[in-house]
């Protein structure tokens, strides 16, 4: 899904169960090696699972590590996400010490922090891991070497509410872009915003011209825009015309342009999960993120994702060039900062052990990728998001995460011009180029 | 800043003339008595210092050396670039676009809040009932943390929302505008809701100020047959006057500034449409790790913001703080 080439993550489902005994053994293995020294080792561990169940999930895991490992302490500690990744983590490798394990998004981003010096080459301790869990792991692989392991893949698709699909009288879930066209028509007869999009945040408008352009482009155009920046094929102004014509069908709620993607119940998913938007194209995380804020507007502890939730895939387009079952998705992983103690990698290890992953899709807090650990996955609608995964022939990791910061902020600012009427299918092309023009 | 120079003005016009004394006599003694009063206004000054050099100038200066590079905030500061990311600053039309927002905010502050804080100020320096209350009142939405403010008008001004509602309820049956997602409304709405979080604080000081205003001269001017118009415009206004200046000094500043009520409003969306310098500045810096080029809008944030803040106190501020910054 990156530079490393296309890859089949049918391969998840194949095997590895061997391989994943292994790694969930390293941990007890290694752990008394690393505290060979006979001094304590403190790892710190950062992560941007905030809410639960996750929060409680990973302080569960460090410490059945902490008992595995005597003299090994990890101050595990989770921060919002954004704060996170643009501030905090960036800040604290400039120092060079002091952070061990963290949360890594993989690919642009993380081709940086690895040409800076601060990401540990983990080739040789997770080969196994690497060979098991297949080209999942690409966005976490830098120049042949492995920087960083995922614990939660997933892809992109819409969740819908199937009340409402049915108060429309829609019956199945449509499969074409055509039938998309018609769904939203009969949605908006019915009185229903068909979409909600949170458009204020950038990136999940963003995600519409990322499937589009993944329907126009050949897998080999994608993976050489990600290495080149060269976007001269002219599938990148298809997917932008195929968009305008998209958003030219008005089937979004009103005000999208300031409206967020996960902040509140008017935000897209608050509009999703409370009834007031019939879709939502969003990851894999939708439904935690729907129960999370079901959770702090019903006061509700144990409120859940809503039941009517239903998912499919992205449609097809006749006649696109594109893979037509290549998916768009991403992921999220930890890496290993260059100076951390080699007890991080095996922390690294233990959290992608079959054990760990199954019960990580037990929680229903995203999708494991660990092969073996598939039978975790409680959730109906994430089993729908998984078979997605298995039967992609190419997986397009999220563009703006494939592009970095700088180049994919700059596509994301000109997609949501396009939005807001504003663009064209040329200006996201030209503002592209110009922000690769400034690396 | 601005608030630092002038708190430290009247302190150093205070400190200056006491060693003058000294200096005529030639005794060891004073000397040493003078050695001691520049001992103890170094030791009172020393921390201050420490912490103004470690935290304004040292960030000030580092950030100058960034914006002279491409930087992403990883890794070694190697690859030099001139003032490129200057001229890229002053050619993009987002950052213009910021620059503009920026001088709108300041040309409208002064030409809004300004009259319409001394207006209710004179109205409530009159014997009214409840007059207590009604300053407390105008005050709270100043006393409010920006962010909390900036989220409970983003709860509140979304299509539908209670805003709406209540227009409704007061007889507006049609369309509403999207206050906060239609490019061409969110920056008056952005402006509005600017307007009601700094005119409390507007109020106060040129209430304050009217203290300072003797109440024998509007006796006096009454006595000679002044109407209450007449005493304003042509006493209080004027005596006013230095309250106003330092008002709109801190008007402009705050205007040039402006993040915190962007930030949590629109995010300088939709479209750019209340991008200020400063969220840009962020945006580009943090977001999109250019921490060069966010460096160098940051510069440039700081430059627009001292020569306005040198040239105003130089030419509008100079009576007020004859002394103090103005004189040796």
């Amino acid at each position: 899904m990156n530079r490393r080439a296309a890859r089949r993550l049918a391969a998840i489902a194949l095997t590895g169960i061997t391989v994943g005994a292994l790694a969930a053994c390293a941990p007890a293995e290694n752990g008394t090696g690393g505290s060979g020294s006979g001094d304590e080792v403190t790892l710190t561990w950062w992560h941007n699972g905030t809410g639960e169940p996750l929060l409680g999930f990973w302080e569960d895991v460090a410490e059945e590590f902490e008992d595995a490992n005597p003299g090994v302490n990890v101050e595990v500690t989770a921060y919002q996400n954004e704060e996170l990744q643009r501030t905090l983590i960036p800040n604290q490798l400039r120092t060079g010490s002091g952070l061990d394990l963290y949360q890594q998004w993989g690919a642009g981003e993380l081709a940086a922090q690895v040409e800076a010096g601060f990401v540990k080459d983990i080739s040789e301790d997770v080969s196994e891991q690497v060979d098991a869990l297949g080209g999942v792991v690409a966005p976490w692989q830098y120049d042949g070497a492995t920087y960083g392991l995922p614990f939660n893949f997933g892809i992109s698709g819409f969740w819908y509410n199937t009340e409402l699909f049915e108060q429309a009288g829609i019956e199945d879930t449509p499969e074409t872009l055509d039938d998309l066209y018609e769904a939203i028509e009969a949605l908006k007869a019915a009185n229903i915003t068909p979409i909600a999009v949170g458009a204020g945040d950038g990136w999940p408008a963003a995600h519409y011209w990322y499937h589009f352009a993944l329907k126009s482009c050949a897998p080999e155009v994608l993976q050489q825009a990600q290495v080149d920046y060269t976007f001269d094929d002219p599938c990148f102004l298809e997917a932008g015309e195929l968009l305008e014509e998209f958003i030219g069908s008005e089937p979004f709620n009103d005000g999208f342009l300031a409206t967020s993607a996960q902040q509140g119940a008017g935000s897209s998913a608050g509009q999703l999960a409370t009834g007031a938007a019939a879709m939502e194209l969003m990851g894999h995380w939708n439904p935690g993120v729907m129960g999370g804020i079901l959770q702090e507007e019903s006061g509700d502890e144990n409120a859940t994702p809503p039941e009517f939730l239903g998912w499919f895939n992205f449609p097809a387009i006749d006649g696109a060039q594109g893979d037509p079952t290549a998916a768009l998705g991403g992921g999220d992983g930890f890496s290993c900062s260059a100076w951390s103690p080699p007890e991080c990698t095996d922390l690294l290890n233990y959290i992608t052990s079959v054990e760990v992953q199954t019960r990580f899709g037990e929680i229903g807090a995203g999708i494991p990728v660990t092969p073996g650990s598939e039978a975790g996955i409680a959730d109906v609608n994430l089993q729908q998001v998984l078979a997605g995964l298995q039967s992609s022939t190419y997986v397009q990791l999220w563009l703006d995460t494939a592009y970095g910061p700088t180049v994919g902020g700059a596509m994301n600012e000109g997609i949501v011009s396009l939005f807001g009427g504003q663009g064209s299918p040329d200006s996201i092309v030209d503002s592209m180029r110009n922000a690769a023009a400034t690396l | 800043m601005p608030l630092s120079t002038m708190n430290a003005g009247p302190a150093v016009s205070a400190a200056g003339p006491a060693p003058t004394p000294t200096r005529s006599s030639a005794t060891a003694r004073r000397r040493s008595q003078r050695s001691g009063g520049a001992l103890l206004i170094w030791a009172f000054a020393l921390p201050a210092l420490v912490v103004y050099t470690t935290f304004v100038l040292v960030p000030v200066a580092l950030a100058a050396v960034y914006s002279f590079f491409n930087w992403n905030g990883l890794g070694a500061l190697d690859r030099f670039i001139g003032v490129d990311n200057y001229a890229r600053a002053l050619q993009d039309p987002i950052f213009l676009g910021a620059m503009g927002n920026n001088f709108a905010i300041v040309g409208l502050s002064l030409a809004v809040q300004g009259p319409l804080a001394i207006g209710i100020a004179l109205l409530l320096n009159r014997n009214l009932r409840g007059r207590a209350l009604i300053r407390t009142l105008i005050f709270v939405p100043y006393v409010l943390s920006e962010v909390v403010a900036g989220l409970a008008f983003r709860l509140m001004l979304p299509p539908g929302g209670p805003v709406d509602s209540a227009l409704t309820s007061l007889g507006w049956s049609g369309e509403k505008p999207l206050w906060l997602a239609d490019p061409s409304v969110a920056f008056w709405t952005l402006f509005a809701v600017i307007t009601w979080k700094y005119l409390g604080f507007a109020i106060i000081l040129m209430l304050a100020g009217l203290q300072g205003v003797p109440e024998e001269l509007s006796e006096a001017a009454s006595i000679d047959g002044a109407t209450w118009w007449q005493t304003q415009r042509y006493i209080t206004l004027p005596l006013l006057g230095p309250t106003i200046r330092i008002w709109a000094f801190l008007s402009v500043i705050g205007s040039l500034q402006l993040f915190d009520m962007v930030w949590i409003l629109t995010g300088g969306g939709p479209l750019n449409a209340t991008e200020t310098m400063a969220t840009y500045m962020v945006e580009y810096g943090n977001g999109r790790s250019q921490v060069g080029y966010g460096s160098a809008v940051a510069v440039i944030l700081f430059v627009v913001s001292l020569v306005i803040a040198l040239v105003y106190q130089r030419f509008v501020l100079r009576r007020d703080l004859r002394g103090a910054i103005t004189r040796g």
